[in-house]
């Protein structure tokens, strides 16, 4: 397993569509420090708005308030939702892509079992999607804290304002790019499934994106007849579950009581129903690989 | 009170009562007005100061730990407070909490005696005399003995009540406060969900709950440097 | 001698398509054995059958006296194919490639051995270049480095000469002899190319709409008893239609333009001649037309099954 991992691994980093994902995100990263380096005055501002009538905000406020955590978690807040396109370019390329090439059928004239060839391929596409999340962090975090300096994190959640300690911030974001690797795996897990059907790259990317989206806004709907029936299933659902991170719990006397979790059930549940739809997409893949007749 | 003279004890137990009736007519005496200018007196000792304290926000809707922060106050109503090197959610009016503030402009205001509270406090009531100028209404809650104001209420057109309570014990001496609760109104607070993208950990669903609610600010004060001078530039933030 | 490949009663049926029907045929050891039909007649289909990219839907494969089922592994550690034509990592080197599928084959093999093994199929030189450069011909040596890179013991081959050139053609050929008679590899070929297939194959198994038509050795099939005489007439069509009516006609197989084609004994060649003499047909030529060719088209034009013929 190992040789066929290192084989899968040596093949995807030798494409040159492999680099346009890092390429993607280190240009979005930086785009977005640069704009906020400039202007996250105005964008502090209009985070504020809403309660500027009941707060002072003197201009040394907004400075802190604009440090590197919260810049890291406003890049991961936009980012996190375009990964999924560039973890899908490659998961969704790992069985069509060598059918559209010819290269599948010599490869199982191998003899390596299907079960084999199929793990290999998830797992050399999991570690390229935690390759690039690891490099997200690096450029989202360090590099936000190098432009921005560190101060205490205040998050804006929809009706209520989280606030951590400086020192209370850095363990969460691992907590989080963790989570989020197992989230973005979710996603390459769907794309390699759907790659499994098709002759051709392209078919199984779309598909990913399509199906992210569509679910991402039920997710996000907020309409009775989805929350009930179908929003706690759908994985986008709990791909964002790595905010929970940030999310303290406070005393009550609303002080926050340092290195808590609001609701850590509520995370580790999320987490458990992505791993579900790994272990489903994946064991239906191969499943459906197995028995596949390979006409390519 | 009716007094009754037996002739016998008239001379004795009548020069005590005679004492008595002078005494508590004497502390009667003192008006609103004696009240509010021997405060002012004692509080305009007070040129300035820069205190160290712990701040406490309780919002509704914020969650925010516990501040280290330094209070600064130049007479007559300049007054700051500083989280060193964190971020405090500092409420408009904060300037209220110092209760020197109130004193700075006697003279535009009507001073109405009120009597006492349950708490045996003196109530005083200020209404300002322009009718355009923001406070609507303060009312001073008065320890006359040591000449405190242990809580304030102002009310206001653009933000609502102010509330102010002072705890003394360290620094009564100088008519500074080692705790002050000051409350405030503040509005509702929301964010659309497509901007947020809220992971619903069901945690939030008691928005309702949160809305026109008030906010308090603790303050408990470690340290006070009273009267060593400081530059008008520190309070330019 | 012992056959490497036993197939029984292979059966492959895609929705309402029989591409593969009740197919049964033994590849002997050490030969190569040559597999044709025409387009769709279901060579690739049994060649992935064989190869376990297909699974039938009936019948059983045995290789090396092993069910292919059963001990995929086992067997196709020592196969080697090229299916079609060799689609390899165009982004990567010939050198990458080769290394690649070493590793799938489950072999241990060194930079000196992957090199040697370009050398022995002329790609030393370029063994750093894209295979993305590479010509059709290269493509196709090193789809043949790929498939004898773990010495295997049987070799499939699917159109191994397509897309080469005259020289490419011939240095195939002698490769799949070389393969066989010095190296006692058994080979299965399948080819559109009869006269190559003519020059090479031991044995031969023709398969029309997925059915056998024909198997047996090239010596046997083409025994000395039967030929193929083509006439060359003026007025062929005419010619043919009064032929029909006569005893000759169970001698005729076609008719093609002004030629008409009869499969008969040798020994009544000479009653064939002197009955066209006396109908009076005007002989252009009369020429024996025993290719491997016209044998081919006879069995799967007219879609006859036919026995071997022997003596």
């Amino acid at each position: 397993m190992w040789k066929l991992l290192k084989i899968e691994l040596f093949k995807i980093f030798k494409r040159p569509r492999t680099y346009i994902a890092f390429g993607a995100i280190a240009a979005i990263v930086f785009l977005f420090q640069i704009a906020l380096w400039f202007d996250g005055k105005t964008y502090i501002e209009l985070i504020l708005s809403n309660i500027d009538a009941s707060f002072d905000f003197s201009d040394q406020f907004k400075t802190r308030l604009l440090n590197g955590y919260f810049v890291c978690f406003a890049v991961l807040n936009i980012l996190l939702i375009q990964m999924p396109l560039l973890v899908a370019l490659i998961a969704g390329d790992v069985i069509a892509g060598e059918a559209n090439m010819g290269t599948l059928r010599l490869s199982l004239t191998k003899p390596v079992g299907r079960t084999q060839y199929m793990l290999g391929k998830f797992f050399a596409s999991s570690i390229y999607t935690v390759l690039l999340l690891l490099f997200l962090a690096v450029l989202a975090l360090f590099g936000s804290i190098l432009l921005f300096g560190t101060n205490d994190l205040v998050i804006f959640r929809s009706t209520s304002i989280h606030q951590m300690s400086r020192d209370d911030i850095f363990w969460r974001y691992i907590a989080a790019f963790g989570y989020a690797a197992v989230a973005l795996t979710t996603v390459a897990s769907l794309a390699f499934l759907l790659s499994v059907f098709a002759e051709n790259s392209i078919g199984p990317i779309i598909a990913t994106m399509s199906i992210v989206i569509v679910f991402t806004i039920l997710s996000e709907m907020n309409i009775p007849l989805y929350d009930r029936t179908i929003k706690p299933y759908l994985f986008t659902t709990h791909m964002v579950a790595w905010k929970g991170f940030f999310y303290v719990r406070s005393n009550e006397e609303g002080a926050t009581i340092k290195g808590s979790i609001e609701n850590l059930p509520a995370i580790l549940k999320s987490l458990s129903v992505l791993l579900i739809y790994i272990f489903l997409f994946v064991s239906s893949a191969i499943w459906i690989f197995k028995r596949k007749d390979i006409l390519s | 009170m009716f007094i009754v003279f037996k002739r016998r004890q008239c001379s004795k137990y009548s020069l005590v009562a005679l004492f008595f009736l002078f005494y508590f007519m004497k502390a009667n005496a003192q008006t609103a007005e004696e009240i509010v200018q021997k405060i002012k007196m004692k509080l305009e000792k007070i040129n300035d100061y820069e205190a160290e304290g712990k701040m406490k926000t309780n919002v509704a809707f914020i969650k925010a730990p516990l501040a280290t922060v330094k209070v600064f106050y130049k007479k007559p109503d300049k007054l700051l407070i500083l989280n060193q090197s964190g971020i405090s959610f500092i409420p408009k009016g904060s300037v209220n909490i110092n209760i020197n503030n109130v004193f700075v402009n006697m003279h535009a205001f009507d001073v109405i005696d009120a009597g006492r509270d349950n708490a045996g406090l003196r109530v005083i009531k200020l209404l300002p005399k322009d009718d355009t100028a923001d406070i609507v209404l303060s009312t001073l809650y008065v320890d006359e003995k040591n000449m405190l104001v242990k809580k304030s209420k102002t009310t206001t057109k653009e933000n609502g009540t102010y509330e102010l309570e002072m705890n003394y014990a360290k620094f009564l001496e100088y008519g500074l406060p080692d705790r002050i609760i000051f409350s405030f109104n503040t509005k509702d607070y929301k964010l659309p969900k497509g901007i947020t993208l809220d992971y619903d950990d069901g945690s939030e669903k008691n928005g309702d709950k949160l809305k026109n609610k008030r906010g308090t600010v603790e303050i408990s004060y470690k340290s006070y440097i009273i009267n060593k001078g400081i530059d008008s530039k520190v309070f330019n933030r | 001698m012992a056959d490497i490949i036993v197939a029984k009663n292979l059966f492959k049926q895609f929705n309402e398509i029989k591409a593969v029907d009740d197919l049964s045929f033994s590849v002997p050891e050490g030969k190569i054995y040559g597999f044709l039909g025409q387009n769709g007649a279901g060579k690739s289909t049994t060649i992935r059958m064989l190869l376990t990219l297909i699974s039938p839907t009936g019948g059983k494969i045995e290789i090396f006296g092993m069910d292919l089922k059963k001990h995929r592994k086992e067997i196709l550690k020592r196969t080697g194919a090229i299916i079609e034509r060799p689609d390899l990592y165009k982004y990567l080197s010939a050198l990458e490639n080769l290394r690649i599928f070493a590793v799938l084959s489950g072999i241990k093999i060194t930079q000196k051995q992957l090199i040697d093994q370009l050398e022995k199929v002329g790609l030393s030189e370029r063994a750093n270049s894209k295979v993305k450069t590479y010509s059709q011909g290269m493509k196709q040596r090193l789809g043949i480095a790929i498939a004898l890179i773990h010495d295997p013991q049987l070799i499939i081959l699917d159109e191994p000469m397509n897309g080469l050139d005259p020289q490419g053609i011939a240095d195939m050929r002698n490769l799949i002899l070389h393969l066989s008679r010095e190296m006692k590899k058994t080979i299965l070929v399948s080819s559109h190319l009869l006269s190559e297939m003519e020059l090479i194959a031991d044995s031969m198994l023709i398969i029309d709409k997925g059915k056998k038509m024909v198997e047996g050795k090239m010596a046997e099939l083409f025994a000395p008893s039967e030929t193929i005489v083509e006439l060359q007439t003026n007025h062929a069509a005419e010619t043919y239609e009064r032929i029909l009516k006569t005893d000759l006609k169970k001698y005729i197989l076609s008719r093609k333009g002004d030629n008409i084609l009869f499969r008969i004994h040798r020994k009544n060649v000479p009653m064939l001649v002197t009955d066209l003499v006396k109908m009076d047909i005007e002989i252009i030529s009369l020429s024996p037309k025993h290719s491997l060719e016209n044998y081919f088209l006879s069995l799967t034009t007219e879609n006859q099954h036919v026995e071997a013929f022997k003596d």
